[in-house]
Formats: structure tokens, C-alpha cells, sequence
């Protein structure tokens, strides 16, 4: 469903990687892989349409993604190094203002069941201000809960979560996984996710490693 | 499409009144200038009554401008503004929203405080209405326009400064035809003219400028 052709990140006057190519179906889940600065965020922010590719193609459905625009963006999920959280809301407002956002419906109950989901029962009425670093990126995956778009695109989830936390947010990429989703993410920890297959891709020096591409089924 | 504006400008009105320190200070801002003026210049009901209309109209410029540089940049930090690119619909939507709700915070609070203000400079009644009325129009140009300069300098070290640069030349003729509003009604040659291009000015800077506005947000955020 998810294809990579020949793809190039260029960033100043330096090539971070080229001719990257790999191919994801339904069920399975792609784990960037890399030193820090080999371009990983770069990679994801292309998939997602947000930095424009030096060289080569991404495609979605065999449709390249700058074709569907925003019938790409309705079938993806991406949650970047920051957490997209407003200081001055509360975690229940900023989860139904972002749901209204992106025109999805998202009841209150639903809302509250997975801020519960992510352990932040007793703190929704609370101004994320207040909240610690942790708290508020469970604030930000508590999204995941209910989120049913085909493509995750995940920077480094993990990052400030206790292991509880990385469990749970593991388990729910799972769930998607086993749902027929797909997964892209980068992390620097160790993390085995249940269900799925996984493909891995090494970013810097070393080539992709990407072998034996499943059939796509759109 | 209006839901989309709709779910923006509630949004950002909430974050609003969660930051109240922000209105107030464009606000306190203009009242100051404005009274600053007669302060200065000394009380004389001729010469007052002939600076008022572009002593308001600059102000009203200046208080616009204050509030301009947090626009995009809250949003740009926090990476909601990422999420907003991303959302299934056009991004020139999402800025008519930022753009409408800027207005209602920024603009909104000027309209309603220059008759009070004009009574400094001793405006006459219909003078005063016009002054109001030039102001409701041609506001909402101001935020429509500087958008474009907010989106341009996003993420600019000392972009501030740049900013007030790139949009006050584009004010121009909002403030010729803001001040040259009250400026006919007292010579007695009548507002219409210069209402009526002012209203061209702002459709054009709420319905046309969000659309580089959105273009220049989309390399900010490459």
C-alpha cells in the first residue's frame, strides 16, 4: 500500500540518503533505523507530504502521495517530535479540538475513555501547562486510542514515557497492526511490538535493508 | 468548509481568553497612543480634530502589528500548526479562520473603543460614526494582509522587527482610505467612496491573502 521509489533527502548542501527504497502492505510495520542526524525525521516528514522529496517517489495505492493530497492526509496519522498539545487547554479539550480539526468525529465519553486508557484519569480537567513532560506526550498518543487511519507515522514515540507507558503505546500499535494498518516509526529503544510483521530500514552508511516485499492489497 | 473555519475560530478565541494578557496589551497599547497625541500637541480643537483620523488609523496599524508575530508562532513551537497542515483540507481554510479570529481578538476591541477615543479630539457625531465604521471595515484587512507577513517570518530569528517591515508598506492603502473616510465626511464630500474601496481591500485580504498566507506556511514547515 505504502511504496518508496529511489528516494533522496537532501538537507543544505548535505545527502543524508539516496536511493532508499521499500514497500509496505496492510499488517505490517516499518522500523527506521539510524544514527542521529541520518535523516530519519526528514524520511517520516516526506512520507507525511510535509518536506517536499529531493529525487524519487512516494506512493500511496500505487497513486503518488502529491497527487491524493488530501485523500493522503485522511488516511494518515503522524505524531511528530513535538507533541501538538496547547498549554492552555486541558488534555480533554486539546484531544476533541484536534478531532473537530481534522472533521472527525469524536464523542466526549470516548474522549475521557481514552485519556483513562493512557493513565491521565484525574488530570483532564487539568491545563496540560501543569502536566509533566511525560504526561503530556501520553496526553498527545492518547490519540491512538480511537484513532482508526489506515497510516501511522510515529517520530520516536517513546521518547519520555515510562515503561508501563511504552507497553501500553506498543500494544496499541499492535492492535493497529493486526487491524490491517500500517506503521511507520522511528525509535531509539527497544521495543518489540506484538503482531505484525516488521521490516527494518538503516539510515547512513549502510544500504536499506528491505528485502522480499509483500504483495500490496488496496 | 464553514465547519472547518468554524472549529478555527473556536479554537483560537479559547486560547484567547486563556491568555487574556495578550488582548489586553494591543488594547492598553492603542489607548495610550491615541491619548498620547493631545497630550503633545496641545489642546486645540482645530488642529486635534484634523490629526484624529490618522492618529487612530496609525494606531490601530501599530496595535495590529503587536499582536501579529504570535499568529502562526505558537502553533509553528508546539507543532499543532504540523497537524493543521496535515488535516484533509485545504490549509488556505484553516488560515481564513486563524485570520477571523485574529480580528475578533485584535481588531474587534478597536472598533469598539475609537468613538471613545475620538471624543479626545473632539470629533463631531457624524465624524465619529464614520471613524467606527472605516475602522470595521478596513480592520479586518489588517489581519488578512498581515498574515501573509506572519506566515513569511515564521520561524525567523528577530522576525518581529522583519515583519513590521514586509507588512506596514502593505498597509498603505488601508490607511489612506481609513483616514481618507473621515477626512471627506468632514470636508462634507461624503464616506461612500472610500468605504466602498476600503471593503474591496478587506475582501480581498480575508479571502485572497489566506491562500499565499497558506503557501508561505507550507515552507516554513519543509
Amino acid at each position: 500500500m505504502l511504496e518508496a521509489l529511489n528516494l533522496e533527502c537532501v538537507r543544505g548542501d548535505r545527502r543524508l540518503f539516496a536511493d532508499l527504497s521499500f514497500r509496505l502492505a496492510g499488517g505490517e510495520m516499518l522500523y527506521l533505523q539510524g544514527a542521529n542526524g541520518s535523516g530519519k525525521t526528514s524520511l517520516l516528514r516526506m512520507l507525511c507530504a510535509l518536506t517536499p522529496v529531493a529525487s524519487g517517489e512516494i506512493r500511496w495505492c500505487g497513486q503518488p502521495i502529491s497527487r491524493l493530497g488530501d485523500e493522503f492526509r485522511s488516511v494518515l496519522c503522524y505524531l511528530g517530535h513535538q507533541n501538538a498539545i496547547k498549554d492552555e487547554l486541558t488534555p480533554l479539550e486539546n484531544l476533541l479540538t484536534a478531532a473537530r480539526l481534522a472533521q472527525e468525529p469524536l464523542s466526549e465519553d470516548a474522549a475521557l475513555a481514552a485519556l483513562e486508557r493512557v493513565g491521565l484519569q484525574g488530570r483532564v480537567d487539568l491545563a496540560c501547562r501543569y502536566l509533566s513532560q511525560g504526561q503530556k506526550r501520553r496526553a498527545a498518543l492518547a490519540r491512538l486510542v480511537y484513532e482508526r487511519r489506515a497510516l501511522w507515522v510515529l517520530d520516536e514515540p517513546y521518547v519520555a514515557l515510562d515503561k508501563a507507558a511504552v507497553d501500553l503505546v506498543a500494544g496499541l500499535i499492535g492492535a493497529h497492526l493486526q487491524r490491517g494498518g500500517l506503521a511507520v516509526l522511528t525509535t531509539h529503544q527497544a521495543v518489540t511490538v506484538a503482531a505484525g510483521a516488521v521490516r527494518e530500514v538503516w539510515l547512513g552508511g549502510l544500504a536499506a535493508s528491505s528485502a522480499g516485499a509483500a504483495r500490496a492489497s488496496c | 468548509m464553514l465547519s472547518v473555519i468554524g472549529a478555527v475560530v473556536g479554537r483560537d478565541l479559547r486560547l484567547a481568553l486563556r491568555r487574556q494578557a495578550d488582548i489586553a496589551a494591543a488594547v492598553f497599547f492603542f489607548i495610550i497612543v491615541v491619548s498620547l497625541f493631545p497630550l503633545g500637541v496641545g489642546p486645540e480643537p482645530d488642529q486635534l480634530r484634523r490629526l484624529a483620523p490618522g492618529v487612530l488609523w496609525v494606531a490601530a496599524l501599530l496595535a495590529t502589528m503587536l499582536s501579529l508575530p504570535r499568529l502562526f508562532a505558537d502553533d509553528h513551537r508546539d507543532g499543532t500548526l504540523e497537524q493543521l497542515a496535515l488535516a484533509p483540507h485545504p490549509l488556505g481554510l484553516i488560515v481564513i479562520g486563524k485570520v477571523v479570529a485574529h480580528w475578533l481578538v485584535a481588531g474587534l476591541p478597536l472598533v469598539l473603543l475609537a468613538p471613545v477615543l475620538g471624543i479626545q479630539f473632539d470629533l463631531a457625531h457624524d465624524a465619529l460614526v464614520v471613524l467606527t465604521l472605516s475602522l470595521l471595515i478596513g480592520t479586518p484587512a489588517l489581519s488578512g494582509i498581515g498574515a501573509i507577513g506572519a506566515a513569511l517570518t515564521l520561524g525567523l530569528r528577530g522576525g518581529g522587527v522583519l515583519l513590521s517591515l514586509l507588512v506596514l508598506p502593505l498597509y498603505i492603502p488601508v490607511l489612506i482610505f481609513g483616514a481618507g473616510a473621515v477626512d471627506a465626511t468632514v470636508s462634507g464630500l461624503g464616506p461612500q467612496a472610500h468605504l466602498s474601496l476600503l471593503g474591496a481591500l478587506t475582501l480581498g485580504g480575508v479571502f485572497f491573502a489566506p491562500w499565499p498566507t497558506a503557501a508561505a506556511l507550507r515552507v516554513a514547515l519543509e
